[in-house]
Order: structure tokens, then sequence, then C-alpha cells
């Protein structure tokens, strides 16, 4: 009897691995299909049938960078065997870079730029939202506060907005002291979205810090912030980073604020590559590549982070 | 000031070196608390405020009181009802649709697979990536003609997006491909809570794998389940980012979508600032709902 059952648990196992490959395969396809269509050349990137196998080419990355045109006439032979290689790819593919005609220095897209706004927008709000939230969990976690759990209450609500409500009035204000389309604005935006998140979350990691080991320094004539700063921040450092990445992460792929608090010279790169698209005939592959870059640091981060998912996406209420 | 001291005596010298406890509290919690108020209380005080008001923040002239016209206005509105209906009707086949997903997704990978940490890593992939960013590629995948999810499922030139009556399932599809992960996360985590006993037990009783699935499983996993519902009811309700990019069909006009035309393409900003509170009460209801839900579950 019991060996009966042993084999019918085998089958419904193996069932199972099935089951579990087929939805890896349907869930990974979309982010596949973006990755390989980076390394297509134009040609292939809307083909019917969809194009599977192919030779990885890195065209649509140099056009990423660029601005180009497309070529009247073929390209005379010593003017492309004196380009780099990521302008011969732009030849090999019809198009050239478009050149300012005195200095000849290579025009680029805006991409890079929107990049780098990314970038400064995502690092320097983690950097404050964290700080901040550290201090504010510890002050939570280890002293009375009277009506903690309406303030705690009150931290998480300001996050749960739809990020339009607060961004009409936003919008507003911003427009008044000249901080609509700056870097600063959007720091003051995404610092006060990751702060909730990070006072909730930090909670979490602090409270599990056993009070013994400041008791103990202070004990020792350690005051309260030496105790804070020598013993439960190194103590809360897993922690800190894994909260830290997470508020980079939402920072990074935060679009509404960034669509409506932006216009060029502080937009990031979730709102500009959709902008892309345009009407007409989009170059998928370049869109694709564009998207990959962007993509990338979240990826690695999430394997990183794979032991602090389920903390971070439920507010640090559930833990393993 | 003793009752800012947790377990400390109060007159002991460590306690009194230094800035005091009370200090400490202060300055680490007030700045945060004076940073969410400045940069959230106020502007929706202001908006309020605007919410009363003719403003338009096109034009330079002065903002009249209407008093409750604006509310009026909306709730006499049928095109604002029927946002809210298409809201409602996109939350609850996306939501149903990630249960459905994310459950069945934990209940598979709740057993003996190998590389399961490194399924699961892979499978949470969606949630962690832009909602922006890859919701666009929906639109080379949905493509009719080119796209791959019409050619792999042999659909002809079926158009996913172009198609009025279709396009609100094909957003909620991906917002059922992005977040079942976390429905999965969560009841993962909910399902290894449940005391391998249990099921030794039912299994020396001879119950069926129906009995013990919704008399041990589903009851042992609900509390975490339904955080795990709450929220993404809460965030459904409030999608915007795929839903704006994918589709401009007047059935995909989701709530925040609506907002926003209103706000910041016809320039409506005091109708819109009234709209604005209306959704936002509904949020705070939920997330009152919600919050209630993790404290019970931290407390077990």
């Amino acid at each position: 009897m019991a060996e009966v059952k042993t084999k019918g648990e085998v089958v419904l196992n193996r069932v199972a691995i099935v089951a579990v490959v087929v939805a890896l395969i349907v869930m990974l396809t979309p982010i596949y299909w973006i990755a390989s269509t980076a390394f297509k050349p134009r040609s292939l990137a809307t083909t019917v049938p969809p194009t599977v196998m192919f030779e990885p080419t890195l065209t649509p990355f140099a056009k990423l960078f660029t601005k180009r045109s497309q070529l009247r006439q073929p390209v005379e032979e010593d003017v492309y065997e004196a380009a780099p290689w990521w302008e011969k790819l732009i030849y090999d593919d019809g198009e050239q870079v478009v050149k300012n005609r005195k200095t000849g220095a290579i025009t680029s897209s805006g991409y890079w730029d929107r990049y780098k706004n990314s970038l400064i927008v995502s690092i320097i709000s983690t950097f404050l939202a964290v700080s901040m939230g550290t201090l504010t969990a510890y002050g939570f976690s280890r002293f009375k506060v009277k009506g903690e759990q309406d303030w705690l209450f009150f931290i998480l609500s300001t996050r749960m907005l739809p990020p339009v409500v607060v961004a009409i009035p936003m919008f507003l204000m911003y427009r008044t002291v000249g901080l609509h389309d700056t870097h600063l604005g959007l720091i003051i935006l995404y610092t006060a979205f990751n702060l909730s998140f990070a006072v909730w979350i930090m909670k979490g990691f602090v409270d599990e810090i056993p009070r013994e080991y400041e008791e103990a320094a202070l004990v020792d004539g350690y005051t309260r912030l030496q105790a804070f700063w020598k013993i439960v921040l190194p103590e809360a450092l897993t922690g800190i980073a894994a909260t830290a990445v997470f508020c980079f992460i939402i920072a990074w792929n935060e679009y509404a604020f960034a669509l409506m608090m932006t216009s060029r010279n502080a937009q990031t790169a979730p709102p500009y590559i959709p902008s892309q698209v345009g009407s007409g005939l989009p170059d998928w592959s370049v869109i694709a590549a564009g998207a990959f870059l962007f993509l990338l640091p979240v990826a690695i981060f999430t394997f990183l982070l794979r032991n602090h998912l389920l903390r971070g996406m439920s507010f640090g209420a559930i833990r393993k | 000031m003793t009752d800012v001291m947790t377990r400390l005596e109060p007159g002991s010298r460590a306690a009194s070196r230094g800035f005091s406890d009370l200090t400490i509290r202060n300055l680490f919690i007030i700045p945060t608390i004076a940073f969410l108020i400045i940069f959230n209380v106020f502007p929706l005080l202001y908006s309020l405020w605007t919410s009363f008001t003719d403003f338009r923040a096109s034009t330079t002239a002065p903002a009249n009181w209407v008093g409750l016209a604006n509310y009026r206005e909306l709730l006499n509105d049928p095109f604002i009802w029927r946002n809210f209906t298409i809201t409602a009707k996109y939350v609850l086949i996306s939501v149903t649709g990630q249960v459905v997903v994310g459950f069945g997704l934990a209940m598979l990978l709740n057993r003996q697979i190998p590389f399961k940490g490194l399924i699961t890593t892979l499978l949470l992939l969606p949630m962690m990536l832009s909602m922006a960013v890859v919701g666009l590629f929906w639109k080379l995948l949905y493509d009719p003609s080119f796209g791959i999810i019409n050619y792999f499922l042999g659909l002809g030139k079926f158009e996913w997006l172009a198609d009025p009556q279709v396009a609100l399932y094909a957003v909620a599809l991906v917002d059922i491909w992005m977040w079942s992960p976390f429905v999965m996360l969560l009841s993962l985590a909910g399902l290894s809570a449940v005391p391998k006993h249990l099921y030794e037990a039912a299994e020396i009783d001879r119950a069926g794998p129906f009995y013990t699935f919704f008399r041990i499983t589903l009851p042992l996993v609900a509390p975490i389940l339904m955080i795990a519902i709450i929220f993404r009811t809460m965030e459904a309700f409030k999608t915007f980012d795929h839903a704006y990019i994918l589709s401009s069909q007047p059935t995909t006009e989701l709530i925040a979508i609506r907002l926003y035309k209103m706000a910041f393409l016809e320039w409506q900003t005091g109708l819109s600032s009234a709209f604005a509170y209306i959704v936002l009460i509904m949020v705070v209801a939920i997330t009152n709902i919600y919050v209630k839900y993790l404290n019970k579950a931290k407390a077990r």
C-alpha cells in the first residue's frame, strides 16, 4: 500500500516539475524577448514568423547612444575604413551618425542623459530615505512613542496614495518655487515615497536585534548614540543594505511622478523609453537595447536580494 | 520622561550619559514625520483648497471659490462612473488572475523540486522590473501581425489592444503576468509555515487530497493570502504605468489615467483635485483594512 502511494507521489512530483518548467518558460519569455531583441539587427526585430535563432549584434546599442540619419548613397570606402567599430555597424545598417558640421563631434541621443538622471535621482533619494528611515525605525523600535501605531499608519499611508493624487498639488508648488523638472524636485518626491517604506522595513530589522546588546554597551559606559553607532548599526547592516537596494529599485522603476514632474532636464529613463516608440514604425531593436541596459541592474539586484524579497514586498510584516 | 525609557532604570548612570533618550528619540523620529508632513500632508491640504475652486493651472486667471460644485459635477458625471466601473472590472480580473496563477505556482513549488531556489528567484523577476518599460514591450508581444503571442498561440491576426472589448483584458493580463509572482511569494511563505504533522495526521485519517486542501492548507494560508489580495487590490486600483502606455482606448481608461488626463492634459486643476480627493478617501479606506490584516499577521 505504502509503495503504491510513493509511486503516485513520484508521478505527481514529475507532473509538478513539468508544470514548473512550463510556467518558467511562459513567465520569462517576455523578458527573454526584450533581451534578445536588443541584440538583433533591425531587419530581424519584427519578422513573421518571429526570429528565434540569429547572430547577435551590437548594432542596436551603437544606435541607442547616437543620433542618426539615413544614408543617401553608399559610404566612401576610406571613410568607412577610418570609422570606429560602432560607427561601421551603423553604416552597415544603412544609416550614418549625425555629426556637427564644424567640429565633427557626434550627436548623442538623449538616452545616456536620461540614464544618468535615473542614477542621480535614485542613488541620492535612496541614501536619504535609508538614513532617515533607519534612525526613525530605531526610534520607534526602542523608545515608547505615544500613539505609535497611529504614527506608523500615518507613515505608511503616505506611500499608499496614487502618485497622481500627490502630483497635482506638488506640480503647482514646484512650479511656484522652480523645482519643476529639476533633480532636486524628483529626489524630494522619491525620498518621501521611499522613506515610509524604509521606516517599515528597517523597523522589522531593528526589532530583531536583541536589546541586550545595547544595554550591555550602555552599562559599559557607552552613550545611547555610541551604542547605536557601534552596536546597532553594524548589526543592522544586512538589513540596511537590503532596504537600500529595495529603495533604489523602487526609485529606479518609478514612472508616474517622473512623467508628470519632469519634461527634459531631469527626465529619467522610464518616461523616456516609452516616448521613443511614438507613431509609425518604431525601431524595436534600439528600444529593446535601451530597455535592456535599464532593466539589467534591477535583474542583478533581484538575485542579490533573493532572501529578502518576501520581507521587502510585505513591508517587513512577513519574515522567513 | 520616564515613559520614554524602555528597560533601563531612569535614574541609572547609564541612562543619563550623553543625550537623553527623549532627545534621541525626538531627533530620530521628528525629521521623518516633518518631512512627510511637508511633502505629503501639506500638498494635500493645498489641493483640498483647490478642489473647491475653478482653478486651471494652464492660465493665470485667479481661482474662484465654487464651493462643492466640483464634487457635485463629478458625482453626477456618468463618464466618471464609467471609469470607476472599468477600474472595478480591471481590479477583479487582475487580482483573481494573480491569486489563481500565484497560488497555483506556490502549490507547485511547495514540494521537492530541483533548483527550487533559483527557479523561485527567476519567477519573481517580472515583479521587480519597471512596469512602464516592461509593459511597453507587451505592445511588441501583442502586435497583431508580428507579435509572438499570436504566433505561438496560433491566433492569426487577433487584435489585443486595438479591439475595445479585448483591450482591458490584455492590460489586465500584463498585470497578472507581473504580479502573480507576488502572490506566489507570499503564498509560499504561508505554505511553508503549515505544520507538517497536520498532513501526517490527515494521511493517517485517510483524508483525500481535496479534504486536505480545503480543510488544512487553505485555512492556514488564508491570512497571508488575504494580505496579498488586499495589497494587490490596492495597487491594481491605482494602476497607471503600463495601462497608460499600452492602450489609449476609452474602455481601458482607469481612474488614475482619467485623473492624469484631467489634471495634466486638460488642465482642469480644481476639478481634478476634487476627483483626487474622492480617490484618496477610497484608498485610505482600503489601506486601513490592509494595515489591520498586516498587524494581525504580525501578531501571530
